[in-house]
């Protein structure tokens, strides 16, 4: 029998969360909490796709920057990556998966959840 | 040293990146494909009327006139769009189409003034449709696709009608604000809802 007090660990955030020690590392998404690879999921998500020139531009970011983040969501199955042709111009286009969207809304819960907390304690 | 800024503040800022990002990814929706086929159809009424005027102030008239009727429509079914999209016509994407369109057309206003006190008539019908035409080139930057290719259409009849003989420009109004209208409205109700 567990004793009472003792930390539960969860994979989730749960309600009550008191504190601002309620905010584990282990819980946060960071594959997403990077600032251009948010960028990069929170974009699509509003978007059924995007090129990569249209990513680069909406974030302000350089190609190669771009490129490595977009490599690890990809590697994640967070997103898709279509190359083609339009032209004789090479286009790259990104989509978000659905565990993609599910990471962001979980991202999306832990923040209101750790805002929450913060104010309650 | 300075002290780490507090969780709560930086996931508040987190939520405000997030959110940010997706209104400037996000498009303006709402423009109204069955609102310009009404357009359409009264700036076709508006041309006919207006080339039957025995002067050039009463043809101005009839077609200030069909641009308030035309603005009184658009803007009615773009707020019902907008709401039946929940699409914010005020902010986001919404709030920098509008910037964008109504720029050129105040500069359009502007023009009428100067060119009707010059007794410039021949080059109004090409000097409108230009700037309506670049209105939606710029604002549908923020819009779906067909929306700037509109634009590019509108400018073409404008440029026809301002390098052309002047009794081609009632024909260049028809054809841009009726024919241009109904045209890319039954694209847009058709592959964006309404």
């Amino acid at each position: 029998m567990a004793k009472s007090g003792a930390v539960r660990k969860t994979d989730t955030v749960a309600p009550p969360l008191r504190g601002e020690r309620a905010l584990r590392a282990a819980e946060l998404d960071r594959l997403i909490h990077e600032r251009v690879r948010l960028g990069i999921v929170s974009a699509l998500a509003v978007n059924d796709a995007l090129t990569f020139n249209e990513l680069k531009a909406l974030l302000k970011t350089t190609d190669g920057n771009l490129s490595v983040h977009a490599r690890k969501l990809e590697q994640a199955q967070y997103i898709t990556c279509s190359k083609s042709f339009a032209g004789r111009i090479p286009k790259t286009e990104y989509r978000l998966t659905a565990s993609g969207r599910r990471a962001l809304e979980r991202y999306l819960d832990h923040m209101e959840a750790l805002i929450r907390a913060t104010r309650q304690g | 040293m300075a002290s780490p800024r507090p969780l709560h503040d930086r996931a508040l800022d987190n939520l405000r990146y997030i959110r940010q990002t997706m209104e400037r990814a996000g498009s303006f929706t709402a423009v109204p494909g069955w609102g310009q086929i009404a357009v359409g159809a009264t700036a076709l009424a508006a041309a006919w009327v207006a080339a039957r005027q025995p002067t050039p102030e009463l043809w101005l008239a009839t077609w200030l006139g069909e641009a308030i009727v035309a603005l009184a429509i658009g803007g009615w079914t773009m707020v019902r769009k907008a709401y039946a999209v929940d699409d914010p016509i005020l902010s986001g994407p919404g709030r920098r189409f509008w910037l964008s369109f109504l720029t050129p057309m105040a500069v359009g206003g502007l023009l009428t003034v100067v060119l009707y006190r010059a007794g410039l008539w021949h080059a109004l019908p090409g000097t409108w449709l230009l700037l309506y035409g670049t209105g939606f080139v710029t604002g549908g930057a923020f819009s779906v696709r067909v929306v700037p290719v509109m634009g590019l259409c509108f400018m073409i009849v404008g440029a026809v009608a301002l390098l052309g003989p002047p009794a081609w420009g009632s024909w260049c109004l028809a054809a841009g604000f009726g024919g241009l209208h109904i045209a890319f409205g039954g694209i847009i109700a058709r592959r964006y809802g309404g």
